[in-house]
């Protein structure tokens, strides 16, 4: 029991309900309190599923199998790489871009020409897809009415054109209610969501009917198709074509992204980067979801029509109405109408949005006796633009469907307008990672891919209709072979989507990349990829404001802002920049880059950023700067960086020079003094025998008359300092020729415990004048080290007499050991004197230090006795030291380390 | 500076998985049928909600 007018009561109110959720988005988000969450923001990505889904899908699968779903596994990977996605928000909230032709037109220099011409292919190739939606809702519609036999309008109107007009409405109604800066609009988004549950819900549940309620779940009606020979294919995959599958899968990545709806949803009504991580796997789940169904309902229908006419896109609808279940068959036609509404509502926003920005507004602002200059708000007009816009491109699906729309099936025709898009991807990708790529490279790419589409596939779209001569697809244009349509230069084999796919790819990337390397970018066009491509290394002001210079007045400015933005929103707008500048008034704020940019950036969100860049410079008086300008500016930021990075490593490295420096320049100063005070020392040590020599040789001298003991006692002083003089000179002459390493060495096996003993035997008359008892503790024979003989008795010697010269005398004892362990020979000469500090036992092997205290004792050694002796033992490898406390007598010991075994050199 | 971010690379390496999985040549291997349900339509379908799972988990592992 369904009356039209039933059926026309329940849409409006679906439509009203849709209307009154964005109502409330809309309130919220002016409250400041958004509803978009990421789980709305993940469904409102489901726009991407339209009545092709829908209805199309089944349709598709009827013919097709499961090649249905690369639609879906395209777009599900596409996300996956989620960074390409970020990049594209985090460039358009930059650069306040509003569609995907003001993107691409901001990359390449804010181009009025490119912004046109993305426009034009994005209009012409997306008016194919509101066809579409039309000719289903149209179809769904029939469907119903045709099954209660009751008729919806009178006969001398056209449906599908009633339903092209109220959807205009009501996107009107929806969309352009005022000009928001950023284009952003949250209640859509919301109802886009709530729409998106609904569609699924309804498409599940005619699902779970058909192959539950129908046919005995997914088992059997597998079962039962695999038997029908027709059917069996369909459940197959059809390896030859893998080149299609391949090429759909790209296709709808692509188109995920670059459809003008789903830039709007991906990008410009996001309202924070975080939500995409829900999105990366929400929407594919759905994607998921909404396709498990189709096959089966496909092969159910097949099976259950078998034999009569049917049309298989409209199974979703006729499956329930065969069984009588009329409110199931509403509800999927109220999914169906949704997903046609949620589609053309934010494609035609979109377009309407591109069609005012990018293609009129730059042609009335030409216009002279439009006066820009003389209307005071502009932003009227804009807004009667854009509706004007959201009619034309209704009116354009219309036709559309009218001219070439009965001969597609629904994917068909969307496949159409997914090839079109997919010819922004080059000057995409390669104006977001490539900063050589050139406006001239992406108008020439643009231009070549479009022609190309439009040659190969939507021409012979009309062809097929029969609304223009399809020669040219059957001969060839002009009867040239090489020039069919459908099988450009003899290419064949390919269905006709992935042959345009793919040469219209090849003549866009081609021309793009050759342009672009050929061509030399303009100053603005070089800023602006700067911009783009290291969008994530550029803070969000940064170096921008730099690259303007000139002059304006900030009152010329908000009267501009006023004109385009209506008075009320841009006093708005200037009050929060003014706060965020920590002025109190605009009218305090200096009229500087940035506030220039403030302005444009403003004027940006409503006209687009061709037409923004043409009002402001229309009103300051902009320095033009030269493109290698540009590129100091630009290296300028990027070398201060990169200096201060060098500047660092630089600091830190000179750093530490100059402490190696100052630490090479203390030693030297070290040595400076020990040189000053060696020289001193030695000169000091001279005079003392010196001056007695020279006293007593004068009294002799004097004195004639001095009595001969007298004499005899002089002579011998003058004899003792003269020797003590002479070994002075010797052991200075020594000591340097060891320190400058010319000194003469021997080495043989020296027997140490012999060495030990003769020189106790040569000293042993000076021990016993003193009344010292010597002592030893020596091996009969051995050990053997390999060393200088004679100066190893030196070192003896110089420890011994040492000794002797600090014992008390008769009580004094002195007592040398020799012994060997695996290593080495130990040599100790112990004493029983008054010992050393700790401090004196290292100091007492610099030279001239002598024992005992210098300024009462008269000097009783050279003081070079024990650095010599140092020196050799370390020479021989050895160590020399002493071990003493004060009172507790002191032990000098010096080791010489035994020659390394022989090895045993084999058995024989 | 800001390198590499761990989870746009760790979907990337998913998306890069789930390329050749979903496409030719691979796809022509499974054959035949399970409990009636053709092997391609499993097979399509459970690769298809394994890729979603594994995204799911990568996303949403350290919270918001």
């Amino acid at each position: 029991m369904l009356s039209a007018g039933f059926i026309l009561l329940l849409s409006a109110a679906y439509l009203g309900l849709l209307f009154a959720v964005a109502r409330f988005g809309d309130a919220r988000a002016d409250a400041g309190r958004s509803i978009i969450t990421a789980n709305v923001y993940a469904l409102s990505l489901a726009v991407y599923c339209t009545s092709w889904t829908f209805y199309g899908s089944v349709g598709r699968a009827t013919s097709g199998g499961l090649s249905f779903l690369t639609i879906y596994i395209g777009p599900t990977l596409m996300l996956l790489f989620v960074g390409v996605i970020i990049k594209m928000i985090r460039i358009s909230k930059a650069q306040r871009i509003t569609s995907i032709a003001d993107f691409i037109a901001s990359r390449y220099g804010k181009s009025q020409l490119l912004a046109g011409l993305v426009t034009v292919i994005a209009v012409i190739g997306v008016v194919p897809y509101i066809a579409l939606q039309l000719k289903a809702v149209s179809a769904s519609l029939e469907v119903l009415l045709d099954h209660s036999g009751a008729s919806f309008m009178p006969p001398m109107f056209d449906s599908t054109f009633v339903i092209a007009a109220l959807l205009a409405v009501f996107t009107i109604l929806f969309g352009t209610r005022h000009l928001d800066a950023t284009e952003r609009h949250e209640g859509m988004v919301a109802a886009i969501a709530f729409e998106s549950v609904v569609k699924l819900l309804a498409f599940l549940a005619v699902g779970l009917f058909v192959t539950y309620g129908m046919f005995g779940g997914f088992s059997e009606l597998f079962q039962r198709a695999a038997a029908a020979p027709e059917l069996a294919r369909l459940l197959q995959l059809d390896s030859s074509r893998s080149g299609t599958w391949t090429a759909l899968i790209l296709l709808s990545g692509l188109a995920i992204i670059f459809l003008p709806r789903q830039f709007q949803i991906i990008v410009v009504e996001n309202v924070d980067e975080s939500h995409v991580r829900r999105a990366v796997w929400l929407f594919p789940l759905y994607l998921v979801l909404i396709n498990i169904f189709v096959l089966p309902l496909a092969l159910g229908g097949l099976l259950h029509f078998q034999g009569q006419s049917f049309n298989p896109d409209t199974f979703v609808l006729t499956l329930p109405l065969s069984r009588g279940a009329e409110a199931l068959a509403l509800l999927v036609f109220i999914g169906g109408l949704s997903a046609a509404t949620g589609m053309v509502i934010v494609e035609t926003i979109a377009l309407s949005t591109m069609v005012c920005n990018d293609l009129v507004m730059p042609w009335l602002l030409r216009l002279r006796w439009f006066g820009v200059s003389e209307r005071r708000d502009l932003s009227g007009i804009l807004l009667g633009i854009r509706r004007a816009a959201i009619v034309l491109i209704l009116l354009l699906g219309y036709i559309y469907f009218r001219a070439a729309g009965e001969a597609y099936a629904l994917v068909g025709i969307g496949l159409i307008s997914f090839a079109a898009v997919a010819q922004f991807a080059p000057a995409m990708f390669g104006g977001m990672y490539w900063k050589q790529g050139t406006r001239a490279g992406a108008v020439a790419g643009l231009l070549g891919g479009f022609a190309v589409w439009l040659y190969t596939l939507l021409l012979p779209s009309f062809a097929r209709s029969g609304w223009i001569d399809p020669g040219f697809v059957e001969q060839g244009l002009w009867g040239i072979g090489a020039l069919k349509a459908q099988a450009l230069f003899g290419l064949s084999g390919l269905d006709e989507i992935s042959h345009s796919l793919w040469w219209s790819l090849f003549a866009n990337i081609g021309l793009y990349v050759l342009v672009s390397l050929n061509s030399r970018p303009e100053a603005l066009e070089a800023g602006q990829a700067e911009r783009f491509v290291d969008v994530f290394r550029h803070g969000e002001r940064g170096s921008d404001a730099r690259l303007w210079r000139g002059t304006a007045s900030v009152d010329e400015l908000v009267s501009l802002l006023e004109r385009f933005l209506g008075p009320l929103r841009a006093r708005q707008q200037l009050a929060t920049f003014a706060a965020a500048h920590g002025a109190a008034d605009w009218k305090a704020l200096p009229a500087d880059a940035e506030f220039v940019r403030f302005a444009e950036a403003q004027l940006s969100g409503a006209i687009g950023s061709a037409s923004a860049r043409v009002m402001v410079a229309s009103v300051a008086r902009e320095e033009s700067l030269g493109l290698d300008e540009v590129f100091d500016i630009l290296d300028e930021a990027t070398q201060v960086r990169a200096y201060s990075r060098e500047l660092e490593i630089k600091s830190r490295e000179l750093e530490a020079a100059t402490a190696e420096l100052r630490e090479a320049n203390e030693r030297l100063r070290e040595l400076d003094r020990m040189k000053d005070d060696f020289i001193s020392t030695v000169t000091h040590e001279l005079r003392t025998p010196l001056t007695s020599i020279r006293a007593f040789s004068e009294m002799l001298h004097e004195d004639p008359e001095l009595d001969l003991a007298d004499r005899t006692r002089f002579l011998g002083i003058i004899v003792n300092e003269a020797e003590r003089l002479t070994r002075l000179i010797n052991q200075i002459l020594d000591m340097a020729k060891l320190e400058s390493g010319r000194a003469e060495w021997t080495a043989a096996d020296v027997d140490l415990g012999e060495v030990a003993r003769e020189a106790m035997a040569s000293l042993e008359q000076l021990f016993r004048d003193k009344g010292v008892a010597l002592e030893s503790e020596i091996p009969a024979h051995g050990p053997v080290v390999l060393a200088d003989r004679d100066r190893m008795t030196q070192v003896m010697i110089n420890l011994l007499s040492n000794a002797v010269k600090f014992v008390p005398g008769a009580t004094g004892r002195v007592k040398v050991r020799v012994k060997a362990d695996g290593r080495q020979v130990r040599v100790e000469v112990e004493d029983n004197g008054p010992g050393l500090s700790a401090e004196e036992c290292l100091v007492i092997f610099e030279k001239f230090r002598q024992g005992g205290n210098a300024m009462t004792d008269k000097p009783q050694g050279t003081g070079l006795g024990l650095p010599i002796s140092r020196q050799i033992v370390e020479y021989f490898g050895g160590n020399l030291w002493v071990e003493s406390r004060p009172g507790a007598g002191a032990r000098f010991i010096f080791t010489v380390p035994l020659p390394a075994p022989e090895k045993i050199t084999g058995e024989t | 500076m800001k390198r590499g971010n761990p989870l746009r690379q760790r979907l990337a390496a998913l998306g890069l998985l789930g390329i050749p999985l979903l496409t030719y040549p691979l796809l022509s291997l499974p054959s035949g049928s399970w409990n009636g349900i053709p092997a391609s339509f499993l097979y399509l379908f459970g690769v298809w909600t394994l890729l979603v799972v594994l995204a799911a988990g990568v996303a949403e592992r350290r919270g918001k």
